[in-house]
This record gives structure tokens, C-alpha cells and sequence, in this order.
């Protein structure tokens, strides 16, 4: 049992794995993506997970981020057992639990910056006004507030991915999932958005972040190698 | 709150479909078109039909003519020299189809002769139809001036004339006809009255009266012209014996119109050797009118129908075009934690939308044909507060079937697929 922890919140963990399973049919073949992972992360931790490809470190992403469900095992998000949710309650989970940050940003391309800040609370049912007033205050934390009216072609990469974060905040979850954040950038873009997110983890965020680069990994505190499905060590600073 | 949220959501599919204003364009065209032409189809329909029920109306919904016809025999045998032909109804039948039948209000008789008329240097051959102030009752004419038959006119033996509008105009083109004396054939009246005639044939519908119709007291016209008229053609007298011409029978309600008409033709029937006679029903000729209407709006219902069909397909695939294109926005909304439906709900607003904007757009359409073919085909059209209705319904649901399908795949893409979606 591997535990990501950050010191003085051990008790408080927001994400538990049970000897996770993640296995597909190929075939005649079974292939297991996730092959009993157990671990365990305390709020405001920062972990990297790294690993070639075909470790399994995007399923595990995936399973984090309730965007697939475990096909054996136990997986505790902030206390909710995951195993047994339907496709809605996995969304609402989404909703209220996490952030997602992805190596392509995933901006909607034909809404202003303001309104792709605004989605996550769109579906939480904020009115607009309280929206605008949120979305505003997320791009200022992230250094855009010039650009709310903006539509995402009209920005650069890195100040893309700092509105991809700002929507991942907007929602005020305690743990973000980020898939190769500068996989995307150039080097000196890629720093100050690693930056960024080392600034939210010191706020109190839990980060989750997989890649493959170790310079990158380094800033984490925590770093988790994979190999076919499985933990193969961890490093901690 | 709920309701704002509808109109915010509604906001955003709007944006969404200006976004591509060209494709949104075309892909309305065909809901345009089809609902335009089911609103023009039944303005037509409703045209046809509403000018088909104006003119039964005159003839008397309540009505029923039964005329004097010349049986077939008669008509052979009429081409012997000096013979007389003897047929049609008879005083007898009036009194008798009167006093039979409690549905019916009254029989107003007709007699009808065809003589020439002068007037100072003018000339014209009337029909001088002899009849009882009821006819005036029973077909609700405009009266230009004076008055129509009354009943002291019968007592009087009154020598009076009510002339049609037409009539009058052909006879006295300036002065004031009222008051004249007018000679016809050798007899002398005086014109007390002119009324509006809705003479001769009315769509499908033969009027009882005609344009150069003369109207005197019945009793006047047996006393002068008595039952039989020569008529001399070629090399030979053709004489006649004609009792009534015509019988306008008025039925109490609408509902016994028509189980009347087959009493009185039954009735008749006993009582004439020859079939001389023919029993004409408006409200039938109403009925049947309804009855093509609706055949018409069927046919015509379906064709528009077909194009609404089109339009809907149309839709659909410009909807699956953008669901393909928009995966990874629909990977992105799912990510953030938005549930199937409200997947679904969002395409299918859009496509509700886009279908009842065409809709809308096709009723401006379904106004402007009937308008036109008012203008230069010269058909009655009218465009009625229910089609208009039907119409936007057709569109909303046409928007709703034909959204369905892509909004529920769009709700189905798998997030992690669509997310790596390029």
C-alpha cells in the first residue's frame, strides 16, 4: 500500500485505490491496463505519475478522474465509494470533486474565454451573474483577466492552459488532475504554468499529474513510476 | 428559476446555430418550405371551401329545390307536330308535400314563363317567375330599392313587378325605375321593386333565380299566362303544359334536410307516371363540397407532409455533421461534469430551435403564396388562426424526432475516445 502524503494531513485522505483492476478484452486476449493498484493520497499532496507508455498511467488518470470505472477493486473519492456509481452519479462527482487540465487544453473553441471559465459552474447551476463575478476572479488568479472576452484561438498556448486551469478551479475542488500539462508548451511557457500549479498545490490543492518528462516530475514532491499496470517504485523528496 | 434557466439554455443554442449562419440558413430551408406549403395547401382548401358554403348559403341551407324537368319520353315525342307535353309538378303536389311532412316550413311555388318586356325603346326577354313573398323569405336577397312581393299583391290580383338589378339596368340605364310601367307580352305592370340577383350557377350549384328574372304574384301570373305555353320553332308548335315549374321547400331544421329530400322524392314518385321532376339538396352538394375538401387536404397534406419529412432528414444529418465535429467539446462537457441528458438537452434545443425558427419563417412563407395566389390566380384563399397553430406544432415536433437521434449519440460518446478526439 503506497500513501502519498503531505505532511500533517495524513489523516485526510481524498483519494483511496483498493487492489484496482483495469482490464480489457482484447480479443481472445485480456490485457490489464491497471493490474491491482493500492494507494492512497492525502489531501494537498502533489504527485507525479510517470512511466512509458503503456504502464498504464493515462488509465490510472482516467480511473482518478471517474471518467472510467475500475473493473475490479475499491476506489474511495472524498469518501464516496466509486465502484458502485451510475454514469450520473459519476458526473455529479466530477462536478463537485475535481479539475481536470489536459495536455491539449480543451478549450471550447466558439466560447469566450469568460464562458469556458463558467462551464463547470453552467452545470452547477450558478446564474450568471454569480458566474461572471467567479469567472473573473479565476482569471485575474491566473493573470487574464484582460482576455475574458477573447475566444481561445485569439491566445497563446500557455495562456490557453491558464484558462483550462481557471475552469479547473472554477468549481473549487480540492484535487486536480492534470494530463501532461506542458506536453504542449515550450519550455519557458511549460515552467511558469508548472509554476502555477505549484502555487494552487501550496494553496492546499491535491495535484495529480501524470508525465513522461523527469524534469518536469521533479517539481513534484511525490513521483510514482508504473510499469505494466503496476506500482513499480516511489520516489519521495 | 427553472424557466430561466430554459431561456439562458435556449440563448446558447441560438449562439451556437449563428455561429455557422450559412448552414443554419440552408438547414432550415427545408422545414421553411414544408411547413409554408401545409399553411398555403390548407389557406387554399379553406379558400375553396369557405366560397363553396358562401354560395349553398344563398341557395338556403335549409332548402330543398324540386324542379319540373322534361321526362325523357316527353322529349322524344315532343317532335310531333301540335303535341302537347303534359308534366312536371302540379298545385296538387304543392299541397300535398306541404301538408305531409311536419319538417317542413313552407312550399313556396314558382311558375315560370319566358316572355319579352318593353319599355319605352328597350328591349329584353325576361323570365317572369311567379311566386308568393315567401321566395324572398326563403332566398335572402338584396333589395336596391322598393320593395318585394307582400301578401296584398296575391289578393289585389296586384299587376306588379320586382326586377332584378340587371334587369332594371338593361331596361332604364338612367332613370328612376321605380314607378314605370312596364309591358310584358301583352300585360302591363308596375315596377314596385329591385332586388340583387345571385343568378345562375354558382360553383357546382345551380341558383334558383336568374339575372333577367321578373317576379310577380304567382296568382297573376296563372291568371295571365295561364299553365300552358306555345312555342314556336321551326315548322312547328311546341306546346307545353306545366303546372309549377319549381318548388322551394323550406325544411324547419338543418338536421331533416336531407330525410326530407327522400320523403318528398318518394312521395313524388307514387304520384308521377314519368319521373318529371328532380329533387336537388344544397346541404348534399354542402356535404360533398366538405367531402372534397378533405380529400383535397389529404392529398395536398400529405405531399407537404413529405417535404416536412425532407427538411426534418435534413436537419438530422447537418445535427450528426456537428456532433462529429463537436466530440471533443462534448468530451470536454462530460469531463466537467455534465450528465447525459443535459448533453441531449443541448442538441436538442439547438435542433428545436433551428426547426421552429424555420417553422416561423415558413409561416411568413404560408402567408405570402396564398397572398399571391389570391393576386394572379384569382382563387379565395384563407389562411385560418388553426393551421398557423398546426403548423409551429409540426415544427417543434419535427424538431424534437428528428434531434433526438443525434442528441442521444452525442450523449453516448465515451469521454476518454472523445477527448483524444482530433
Amino acid at each position: 500500500m503506497v500513501v502519498i502524503e503531505q505532511a500533517g494531513t495524513n489523516d485526510d485522505l481524498v483519494i483511496q485505490l483498493e487492489d484496482v483492476y483495469k482490464i480489457y478484452q482484447m480479443g481472445e486476449q485480456q490485457v490489464n491496463a491497471l493490474a491491482g493498484i493500492s494507494a492512497s493520497f492525502s489531501v494537498g499532496s502533489f504527485c507525479a505519475i510517470m512511466g512509458p507508455s503503456g504502464s498504464g498511467k493515462s488509465t490510472m488518470l482516467n480511473v482518478l478522474g471517474c471518467l472510467d470505472r475500475a473493473s475490479r477493486g475499491r476506489y474511495v473519492l472524498e469518501g464516496t465509494d466509486v465502484s458502485t456509481l451510475d454514469d450520473d452519479e459519476l458526473s455529479e462527482l466530477r462536478l463537485r470533486h475535481l479539475g481536470f487540465i489536459f495536455q491539449s487544453f480543451n478549450l471550447i473553441p466558439q466560447l469566450t474565454v469568460q464562458r469556458n471559465i463558467e462551464l463547470p459552474l453552467y452545470y452547477l447551476g450558478w446564474d450568471s451573474q454569480r458566474s461572471a463575478g467567479r469567472a473573473v476572479e479565476l482569471a485575474r488568479k491566473v493573470g487574464l483577466e484582460e482576455r475574458l472576452g477573447h475566444r481561445p484561438t485569439e491566445l497563446s498556448g500557455g495562456q490557453m492552459q491558464r484558462v483550462a486551469i481557471a475552469r479547473a478551479l472554477a468549481n473549487d475542488p480540492r484535487i486536480l488532475l492534470a494530463d501532461e500539462p506542458t506536453g504542449n508548451l515550450d519550455s519557458t511557457t511549460g515552467e511558469q504554468i508548472l509554476e502555477l500549479l505549484a502555487e494552487l498545490n501550496e494553496q492546499g490543492k491535491t495535484i495529480i499529474m501524470v508525465t513522461h518528462e523527469p524534469d518536469i516530475a521533479k517539481l513534484a514532491r511525490n513521483r510514482l513510476h508504473m510499469r505494466d499496470g503496476l506500482i513499480e517504485s516511489i520516489e519521495k523528496d | 428559476m427553472r424557466r430561466l434557466k430554459l431561456a439562458r439554455n435556449i440563448g446558447l443554442g441560438i449562439e451556437n446555430l449563428l455561429l455557422h449562419k450559412l448552414r443554419t440558413f440552408l438547414t432550415m430551408l427545408g422545414v421553411v418550405f414544408g411547413v409554408g406549403s401545409v399553411v398555403a395547401m390548407l389557406s387554399v382548401g379553406e379558400g375553396a371551401s369557405k366560397e363553396a358554403m358562401a354560395q349553398i348559403r344563398k341557395v338556403g341551407s335549409n332548402n330543398i329545390i324540386v324542379n319540373s324537368i322534361k321526362s325523357v319520353e316527353e322529349v322524344s315525342q315532343s317532335t310531333v307536330r301540335s303535341f302537347m307535353s303534359i308534366y312536371g309538378l302540379t298545385y296538387e303536389d304543392q299541397l300535398r308535400v306541404a301538408e305531409t311532412f311536419d319538417d317542413i316550413k313552407q312550399v313556396v311555388p314558382v311558375k315560370l314563363v319566358r316572355k319579352d318586356a318593353r319599355l319605352g325603346t328597350r328591349n329584353l326577354e325576361l323570365r317572369i317567375v311567379g311566386t308568393t313573398p315567401a321566395w324572398f323569405e326563403l332566398l335572402q336577397r338584396d333589395i336596391v330599392a322598393g320593395r318585394v312581393l307582400i301578401a296584398d299583391d296575391a289578393r289585389n290580383r296586384a299587376g306588379i313587378v320586382v326586377l332584378t338589378e340587371f334587369g332594371a339596368r338593361k331596361l332604364l340605364a338612367t332613370e328612376n325605375t321605380i314607378g314605370q310601367t312596364l309591358r310584358i307580352g301583352g300585360s302591363y305592370y308596375e315596377i314596385v321593386g329591385i332586388v340583387k340577383s345571385e343568378g345562375g350557377m354558382a360553383g357546382s350549384i345551380q341558383m334558383p333565380d336568374e339575372q333577367i328574372d321578373a317576379y310577380i304574384p304567382i296568382e297573376v301570373a296563372k291568371e295571365r299566362y295561364g299553365d300552358i305555353t306555345t312555342r314556336v320553332t321551326a315548322g312547328s308548335h311546341l306546346r307545353e303544359m306545366v303546372e309549377l315549374h319549381q318548388m322551394i321547400v323550406e325544411v324547419d331544421n338543418i338536421e331533416h334536410v336531407e330525410s326530407t329530400a327522400k320523403g318528398i322524392e318518394a312521395m313524388l314518385k307514387r304520384f308521377h307516371k314519368k319521373e318529371d321532376y328532380r329533387v336537388a339538396v344544397p346541404l348534399a352538394l354542402l356535404r360533398q363540397a366538405e367531402a372534397t375538401k378533405r380529400r383535397f387536404n389529404i392529398v395536398l397534406g400529405s405531399i407537404a407532409c413529405i417535404s416536412l419529412l425532407v427538411g426534418g432528414i435534413g436537419i438530422m444529418n447537418i445535427m450528426l455533421a456537428s456532433v462529429t465535429e463537436r466530440t471533443r467539446e462534448i468530451g470536454v462537457r462530460r469531463a466537467i461534469g455534465a450528465k447525459r441528458r443535459q448533453i441531449i438537452s443541448q442538441f436538442l434545443i439547438e435542433t428545436v430551435v433551428l426547426s421552429t425558427a424555420g417553422g416561423l419563417i415558413g409561416i411568413g412563407l404560408g402567408l405570402f403564396i396564398p397572398w399571391l395566389i389570391t393576386i394572379f390566380a384569382g382563387m379565395p384563399t384563407v389562411v385560418t388562426a388553426k393551421s398557423v397553430v398546426l403548423s409551429v406544432g409540426i415544427s417543434v415536433a419535427v424538431g424534437i424526432i428528428f434531434g433526438l437521434y443525434p442528441a442521444v449519440r452525442a450523449a453516448n460518446v465515451d469521454p476518454i475516445i472523445a477527448l483524444r478526439h482530433e
